[in-house]
């Protein structure tokens, strides 16, 4: 309903947002669940302003587990979803495909990675490359700057920004550090509706041929076990210390001569920033 | 003279048989003045003072090895460098091509596991070369002469093609991936592989992977007998596949060790012509972040107040002229100063900041532990003899709340990054 409002006050600046969702898998329980990607998509999709927001998910939606997590989709405050039904272990992404066209959308939001099956993060590369538009990966924040021009705000490591530009239509994946998504409520997800649409399913012939086992813990790295050729060597790499052995330190000089050395160590690190 | 130990077998014999007639003349060379004597009533009588020598630190050492250790206990062995062989690829017939992330133009840590990898399957296979592909300026000179002691030689690389005009830096995916097409029109590599790291390897395998039309295995963690074994999402499942299978690996960190029994010759070939492309995504730069929004885990800068901190707001008022996130020892927080959330230690938060300045803290195990992964860290403190100055890289013995304003006056006189203004850019 608030969208439908959005939409008409001003169809001038209006475009469509395609928001893709698939089932996610808990990652301690692995119990199915809302992905916490691709809802985090779907918040940034629902806090953009003059847009009408579609959902899909490709699927196979006959399985009453996986209704339910769609209905938790349904809970943020949707009135449907497009479901195009798919058979199990299928490729999802010709039906995506073929349903983006039909769509029109200007931006198509994904998740990064999906947490079930091999969650290689390859689908939203894949509609990228079958549309021809340019995809943009790790975003947290997607804004209309007028004109189709977008700003989006990408996520780099140790919690540093990037602002990029970009004409829609493109492709983005939402990274983990986006906003949480909204809670979902269990009364408006039953009310929404699955709509589902028949688009035919490819099967997925390479998942079909690999093995899936639950994850091993992967093994620990030995420090240089291997050069270690007499065990004296050996010993001394299990138990060497990592800390270092003590630096400089300053007792006598003044407050200003210690904070210059400080100082130049900032700087010298790269943490603080030199002007002149 | 060689300084080989030498074994007399004929005297460790004679040591080890005790009724022997010249075994307390031989004991004597091993261990110094005779250790056992006869004594009047014909009983052996030991001498415990006689036993062993006096060591080079002047503690009394006894050899029970027979005198082997003692000749080493002298002289420190001088050790020879061993020269890592060269091995050169002269006439490559086929290439495994590695796209290394080299932040800051120096190797990473999870690039040499990847080379080490993409040298073990380039080994494998008949006149292979492994050819790093590096995007951006390269921080040691590179040269089309062999160059075996270059960082990249000695992480087994034997050809290199670079790519470091203005167009490839910054976030350039378009512009990066067609150079890659570029090399994979011209050079044909058998298997492209990458460090599967967020924004860059991860990036860049996915888009050549889309382009080419080809399945890339992600996440791959152990490649084993023709084996691939990557973890599925959620890290809830191992996937198995052959490695035939596919042609473009991201390779997690660790899959394999690095390269470090030879020397490879790291020699630069002509890249190949790219095609400007139209760039859709363009970079507007990096966006400042307020410090204290990035989680404590993540930062890059902490300052980290303790219990020697008596003025609070000169405190915040620091951390912001330095535009580091604030931290906290946890008898701060349990005082009160200092949010729960900003702990730092093992009951609190594991940073893993670069640089971490340690203001009035004395440096407990339980906080300690929470700093082992930083690279620097600062100490301001009053106790010369605390712990933390032991751990740390520079420290500073002073009043704090002194060393603070001399500090925020020294950034503030020039001019240097102000919280709000000043962030470097991570590309
Ligand atoms: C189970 C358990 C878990 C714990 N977990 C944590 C944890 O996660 N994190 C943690 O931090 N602690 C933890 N602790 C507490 C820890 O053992 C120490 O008590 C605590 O870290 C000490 O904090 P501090 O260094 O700030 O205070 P103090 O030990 O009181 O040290 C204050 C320091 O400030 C210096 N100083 C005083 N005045 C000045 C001045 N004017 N200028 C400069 N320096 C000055 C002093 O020389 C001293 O070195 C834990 C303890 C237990 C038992």
């Amino acid at each position: 309903m608030m969208l439908h409002s959005k939409l008409s006050s001003n169809p001038a600046k209006n475009y469509t947002v395609a928001t893709l969702v698939s089932v996610g898998k808990h990652p301690k329980s692995g119990r199915p669940r809302r992905s916490d990607q691709d809802s985090k998509a779907l918040e940034l999709a629902l806090n953009m302003d003059n847009r009408s927001v579609h959902v899909i998910h490709a699927g196979d939606s006959s399985d009453p587990l996986r209704q339910s997590v769609l209905r938790e989709y349904l809970g943020m405050g949707l009135e449907r979803i497009d479901v195009t039904r798919q058979n199990a272990n299928s490729d999802a992404v010709p039906a995506l495909v073929e349903r983006l066209k039909m769509l029109q959308a200007d931006v198509v939001l994904t998740g990064s990675r999906a947490e079930s099956g091999e969650g290689s993060g390859m689908v939203p590369y894949l509609i990228a490359q079958a549309l021809g538009w340019p995809m943009v990966p790790a975003a947290v924040e997607v804004t209309a700057a007028g004109d189709g021009e977008f700003e989006i705000l990408q996520a780099l490591p140790r919690g540093q920004r990037r602002l990029l530009k970009v004409r829609a239509p493109f492709v983005a994946s939402v990274d983990s550090a986006a906003a949480e998504s909204r809670q979902t409520a269990w009364a408006s997800g039953q009310r929404g509706q699955l709509q589902e649409m028949a688009i035919g399913s490819n099967p997925d012939e390479v998942m079909s041929q690999v093995t899936v086992e639950p994850a091993r813990k992967r093994p620990k790295r030995i420090a240089s076990a291997k050069k270690a050729k007499t065990a004296a060597d050996r010993f001394k790499a299990a138990t060497a210390k990592s800390a270092s052995k003590g630096g400089a330190i300053l007792v006598k000089e003044s407050a200003e001569e210690k904070a210059q050395v400080i100082y130049d160590l900032l700087v010298s690190q790269g943490v603080i920033n030199k002007k002149k | 003279m060689s300084d080989l130990i030498r074994k007399d077998p004929r005297k460790d014999w004679i040591l080890r048989n005790r009724l022997h007639p010249l075994h307390e003349q031989v004991a004597a060379e091993m261990n110094g003045p005779a250790a056992e004597v006869r004594g009047p009533s014909g009983l052996i009588r030991r001498n415990p003072h006689a036993v062993g020598f006096i060591g080079p630190n002047g503690i009394k050492r006894i050899d029970r090895l027979g005198g082997s250790a003692a000749a080493a206990a002298g002289a420190k062995r001088e050790q020879k460098e061993e020269q890592l062989p060269i091995i050169a690829i002269d006439a490559p017939q086929a290439y495994v091509a590695v796209v290394v992330d080299m932040p800051n133009g120096e190797l990473s840590a999870h690039d040499k596991d990847v080379l080490g990898q993409a040298r073990a399957l380039a080994d494998a296979a008949e006149d292979t070369a492994v050819l790093a592909v590096v995007f951006g300026p390269v921080k040691a000179a590179l040269g089309t002469e062999a160059n075996p002691d270059h960082p990249l030689g000695l992480a087994g690389v034997d050809r290199v093609v670079v790519f470091d005009s203005e167009a490839y830096q910054g976030f350039a995916p378009e512009q990066q991936l067609e150079a890659m097409l570029a090399v994979e029109r011209t050079l044909e590599p058998a298997q492209w592989l990458f460090p599967d790291t967020h924004l860059s390897g991860n990036d860049r395998a996915l888009r050549l992977a889309a382009r080419l039309g080809e399945r890339p295995i992600m996440h791959a963690w152990q490649i084993k007998n023709g084996k691939v074994t990557s973890r599925g999402g959620s890290e809830l499942t191992d996937i198995t596949r052959e490695l035939a299978s596919a042609r473009i690996l991201a390779l997690a960190s660790e899959c394999a060790m690095p390269v470090d029994e030879a020397r490879y010759e790291a020699r630069v070939i002509a890249s190949p012509a790219v095609p400007d492309v139209l760039t859709r995504i363009k970079d507007a730069g990096a966006v400042a972040v307020d410090p204290n929004q990035i989680s404590l885990g993540e930062a890059e800068f902490i300052l980290s107040a303790g219990n020697g901190i008596h003025d609070w707001d000169q405190f915040h008022e620091a951390a912001r002229v330095l535009g580091a996130t604030e931290g906290a020892s946890r008898v701060a927080v349990d005082d009160g100063f200092m949010p729960r959330f900003r702990q730092v230690g093992a009951t609190g938060t594991w940073v893993t900041a670069r640089v971490y300045i340690a203001v009035g803290i004395s440096g407990a195990v339980q906080h300690l532990q929470g700093i082992g992964s930083c690279e620097k860290v600062i100490a301001i403190n009053t106790d010369a003899g605390c712990d933390m100055v032991k751990r740390a890289d520079l420290s500073v013995i002073g009043d704090s709340q002194e060393i603070l304003a001399a500090l925020m006056a020294k950034v503030q006189a020039d001019g240097a990054a102000d919280g709000d203004e000043g962030k470097h850019d991570v590309a």
